[in-house]
């Protein structure tokens, strides 16, 4: 639905400090993927920390967990790219950079078009979808809200 | 229809000829295409497939072949493509679905990536048989053909148009595309000179099976 865009905010607990060895072949496939990710189709922003190139030094959900923070045309979009692009190599590759997540540990909720959202906003979304399971407020791919049924429930702005 | 009568439907040697052609192209398919791969008078063919459409294995569309439009352009064509979803019968019943979809949840919530990656690259070695080598590109595209994958050449590799464990994959993909890698790896480990690495794209098996480099001549 035009007018709206598919928000994507998720945690990542790392196995060991970024800057280690084991954490070497994702720090190299940082760059390359978040590229793709910028050149995507669907794609309309992602989180970077002021003068960085990506959000790996924000840590706002504890010491050893990296966030990652994206805006999209629709949910298929950001699909086909978390799904169907070389980025799923690196999601294959997951066990050996960061731990299980018992609790959620993707949100995905509709915006206005045009809005950057904070990441106290993204915290909030995924504290509700712990709390309360999927909604249109907060929910998942396997769960997946239209916007305008988040339209119809209030649920598009905080 | 109930998946047993369409899958009757294709008893009939023309009709199954059409879907398998249909099927393995990736495209829309003409009536005349059709019977000339089917080796069958068009007519025959357009029965055929309207009878496979009717059923649901097939989808009817139409579309100026000619790439002409407006006035003049005459009227379109009908074409075919496969259908999405699938059909299965098994008896007596049985429901493997239900359960690979059970322990992929599980799994998933367990974290069992690599666990389940072991397991499907010990599997595609044991899949090799005692000769311990699936030979060359060809031999790995036949193989990967009889394993229903839908192989097809690209640029010398083999890109795979079907995806066996496509319900699961959608529902839980880096967990059933890495377990599919590895099964491919662990299949193609002793063939000479082919390696799996995982390109997905919309549409197709996430895997692309290439001559791996180092052994190139």
């Amino acid at each position: 639905m035009t007018g709206h865009h598919l928000a994507q905010f998720n945690l990542a607990t790392l196995t060991a400090p970024l800057d280690s060895p084991a954490l070497a072949d994702f720090v190299a496939l940082l760059d390359p993927v978040n590229a793709l990710a910028d050149a995507a189709p669907g794609f309309v922003w992602r989180l970077t920390e002021e003068g960085e190139p990506d959000a790996t030094g924000l840590r706002p959900a504890g010491h050893d967990v990296i966030i990652n923070y994206s805006v999209w045309e629709s949910a298929e979009t950001l699909w086909d790219f978390v799904y169907r692009t070389p980025h799923l190599d690196t999601m294959r590759r997951r066990r050996e950079w960061f731990r299980r997540h018992a609790e959620a540990h993707l949100v995905l909720w509709w915006i206005p078009a045009g809005y950057t959202p904070t990441v106290e906003e993204a915290m909030e979304r995924l504290a509700h979808l712990r709390g309360h399971g999927p909604s249109p407020r907060a929910f998942t791919f396997a769960s997946a809200f239209t916007a305008r049924e988040a339209e119809d429930a209030e649920a598009v702005v905080s | 229809m109930e998946d047993i009568d369409a899958i009757a439907l294709l008893q009939d040697p023309v009709r199954r000829r059409l879907y398998e052609y249909v099927a393995a192209q990736g495209r829309e398919v003409g009536r005349n295409e059709a019977a000339e791969a089917a080796g069958v008078q068009r007519t025959l063919a357009a029965f055929h497939l309207d009878k496979l459409a009717e059923a649901g294995l097939l989808e009817a569309g139409s579309r100026r072949l000619t790439g002409r439009s407006g006035p003049g352009a005459g009227r379109p064509a009908k074409v075919y493509r496969p259908a999405p979803g699938e059909r299965a019968v098994s008896l007596p019943a049985r429901d493997y679905r239900t359960a690979a979809g059970l322990l992929a949840e599980a799994a998933e919530a367990a974290g069992l990536d690599r666990e389940l990656q072991d397991a499907a690259r010990r599997r595609g070695r044991a899949l090799r048989g005692p000769a311990g080598s699936c030979g060359d590109i060809d031999a790995v595209a036949e193989l990967l053909a009889a394993r229903g994958y839908g192989p097809v050449r690209e640029d010398g590799a083999v890109r795979m148009r079907n995806c066996p464990f496509h319900a699961v994959a959608e529902d839980f993909p880096p967990l059933i595309c890495g377990m599919n890698l590895a099964l491919l790896e662990g299949l193609l480990e002793g063939s000479d000179g082919v390696r799996a690495r995982m390109d997905p794209r919309p549409g197709w098996c996430c895997v692309v099976a290439e001559p791996s480099k180092n052994n190139q001549n």
